[in-house]
């Protein structure tokens, strides 16, 4: 057990490409922090780097209050779970969870009642005597965390773990990771490119993009208060809905109509500097069929009138999306939303809106509705830098706020 | 549907006896071999391919000299020697081109190939000449060194191509799991390394075994001929005997071994020896 500190962390390969860039984070002992980002993004190196695989450029990196930079893997203490699981064809289950111990020299009793021990948590008693090739997946992934485990090491590492796993098993699996962590209550690094998982594992989530962190907080935290339009886009599912919106006499001009604005957010457009142009982000939930909106609520938001291009029914809620002439919101950070997500070339003319609405709402495909939104959940972010205007002292405060 | 069944079952007929032809063309002289060797002096140019009147006094009279059995002696030895140390090399070489990026890793695969492909005709010569200065002609490490030379690019070719296939992943695991470098070698990659190890200790083995030319060239005594040196060599019992039958006949013990090696080390490559390892 132990605590992990990343001061300003670096990596830079021989070729001149920077991995991962002056990273801060520290890590509690116990915790649970998920990495998470689109596909190099530098999670999985800064991965690597905690576990000795990988030599850190510069910066420095403590376990437990030590500096470990130069320490090879095995003398760091701590066990790593690999997206591939890694288990070793050659041995049975239970010589691959005793693996670490024999080479930790303890001897045969101890490494016995040891690797039982583990094998009861998961569950994998009766299968220690097969190899991994006669296992299923899900199997070998719990034999995989069974042998970083057994040890008790200072952390646990995990690279993807559950990233081979069909989507129920999946699922499954992450209550079993999470049961796990807090029973055994090791410090753990998971790193992860879905953000699903990073919502519903960690204690805090750190969101990476091009080698820096975005944003480090929890998961709540990251989904109410995005720091930057990165973060708002990356967190959530459906993602947050992005519009263009042009700064005019004190009010925004978007496609869903104009939206009135708070003196704090005007006050800081008045800047010489400010943005004219600005991108506006909702949330689906943030959406309400009009017709179910009660008075009071009603004045703290806004309507507008779209044609429903489709409804999913979840059964809970519904799924609706509309179409919205205007122009498309635009920022580096969205296309590389887009690219990760494999959606880049797929784009039709105008804004698509996701909109998440009461099951009891009766809105069917092909109608025009009337939508009403809620002012109070609104992001502004400066297209430039991706900066979230509406954050005042770490508090996303809506469009209105004074 | 018919034609079709008809037209698989015609060209199954052709392989197949296209297949005999080729077994039979590969097998006969050997069993000729074979038959020679169990012949009597009296019938060995009978022409009979099974013999008229069996005999082992060809297998007696070749055991019974100690030139033959000295020669067997240093084949068994020097091939053993050899292949060990071209095996444990070639590995060590094959593992760090498969993994390493070091600079002049082109230029050493390239050489070693330079050499494979050199023919050794052109190099008895000069071998012969530095062994003699050397004091190694005429000993096992006289053929034990161009053996390793020449079989060492072979070793580190299969090999390599072995290790590309493991994944890199179970290094790593075996290294977090508390592994020195050396450990995660010996205890889990070369484990899984082991068809390759076996598939190239029978190449190099039976490349040292049946080499004449370095044989012949750089030895002079039964100190360290080789079989198939010495077989040249072979007169008999005595000098006026004819050594045809006796030379069949040890034809035929040094192809055994290599047979029974053959078939000892087939057992251990098993192919998909590394399924499970990852997902899949």
């Amino acid at each position: 057990m132990a605590d992990i500190v990343l001061d300003k962390v670096s990596k830079k390969f021989p070729d001149g490409t920077v991995a991962v860039q002056d990273v801060d984070l520290e890590i509690a002992d116990g915790e649970f922090v998920i990495l998470v980002g689109p596909s190099g993004c530098g999670k999985s190196t800064t991965l690597n780097m905690i576990a000795g695989l990988e030599d850190i450029s510069s910066g420095e990196l403590r376990i437990g209050g030590q500096r470990v930079n130069d320490k090879a893997p095995r003398d760091r203490d701590i066990a790593m779970v690999f997206q591939s699981y890694a288990l070793y064809p050659n041995m049975t289950v239970r010589e691959n969870m005793a693996f670490p111990l024999r080479l930790a020299k303890l001897d045969k009793e101890t490494i016995n009642s040891k690797v039982d021990e583990a094998a009861k948590v998961l569950e994998l008693t009766s299968l220690l005597d097969r190899k991994p090739a006669n296992l299923s997946g899900g199997q070998r992934q719990r034999v995989a965390m069974g042998r970083a485990i057994v040890r008790q090491p200072k952390a646990f590492l995990m690279d993807e773990p559950l990233s081979n796993l069909d989507a129920k098993l999946r699922v499954q699996m992450r209550t079993v990771v999470s049961r796990l962590q807090k029973q055994l209550g090791t410090t753990t690094v998971y790193v992860t490119h879905d953000q699903t998982e990073a919502m519903t594992l960690g204690d805090r989530v750190v969101i990476m993009r091009g080698g820096a962190v975005q944003q480090v907080g929890p998961p709540q935290e990251l989904y109410d208060h995005p720091r930057n339009l990165f973060v708002a886009g990356f967190i959530g599912s459906p993602s947050m809905n992005f519009l263009h919106a042009a700064v005019q006499d004190g009010s925004l001009r978007t496609a869903l109509g104009d939206v009135p604005l708070g003196d704090r957010i005007r006050r800081e457009l008045e800047a010489a500097d400010a943005p004219r142009e600005l991108i506006l982000g909702i949330r689906p939930e943030h959406f309400e069929d009009a017709e179910l909106v009660d008075e009071d609520t009603r004045r703290r938001g806004l309507e507008f009138e779209a044609p429903v291009e489709i409804v999913e029914s979840m059964g809970s809620d519904k799924y609706v999306y509309f179409t919205v002439e205007g122009e498309r919101a635009s920022a580096a950070e969205l296309e590389e939303l887009a690219a990760d997500a494999g959606a880049s070339d797929f784009s039709g003319a105008g804004s698509n809106l996701v909109t998440r609405l009461s099951a009891e709402s009766a809105v069917a495909e092909g109608q025009s509705r009337r939508v009403w939104f809620n002012l109070e959940k609104i992001h502004l972010f400066d297209p430039t830098n991706g900066r979230n205007l509406t954050l005042h002292e770490g508090r996303a405060a809506g469009a209105l706020a004074d | 549907m018919a034609t079709g069944t008809e037209t698989t079952t015609r060209a199954r007929l052709r392989w197949g006896l296209l297949d005999v032809l080729v077994v039979v063309f590969a097998l006969v002289p050997v069993l000729w071999i074979a038959s020679l060797s169990f012949k009597t002096p009296a019938t060995i140019t009978d022409g009979n391919f099974i013999p008229q009147e069996w005999t082992l006094d060809n297998y007696r009279t070749i055991f019974d000299t100690d030139q033959f059995v000295r020669a067997l002696i240093n084949s068994i030895g020097i091939a053993l020697i050899a292949t060990l140390i071209a095996v444990v090399l070639g590995a060590m070489a094959a593992y760090a081109i498969s993994r390493l990026d070091f600079p002049g890793k082109g230029l050493l695969v390239g050489v070693s190939l330079l050499i494979a492909m050199f023919p050794q005709v052109s190099l008895v010569s000069p071998l012969f000449e530095i062994e003699r200065q050397l004091g190694l002609f005429d000993t096992w490490p006289g053929l034990i060194l161009p053996y390793i030379t020449f079989a060492l690019p072979l070793a580190i070719y299969t090999l390599s191509a072995f290790f590309k296939q493991i994944p890199w992943d179970l290094e790593k695991a075996a290294k977090m799991d508390g592994a020195t470098q050396g450990q995660a070698f010996r205890r889990v990659i070369a484990p899984l390394a082991a068809p390759g190890l076996f598939t190239t200790a029978i190449l190099v083995f039976i490349f040292c075994w049946n080499d004449f030319l370095f044989a012949i060239s750089l030895t002079s005594t039964e100190r360290s001929r080789t079989v198939p040196a010495a077989l040249s060599f072979f007169t008999g019992a005595s000098q006026f005997e004819d050594p045809t039958g006796a030379i069949c006949a040890a034809a035929v013990v040094i192809t055994v071994p290599i047979i029974l090696f053959v078939l000892f080390f087939q057992r251990r490559i098993v192919s998909g020896l590394t399924s499970g390892a990852v997902k899949g």
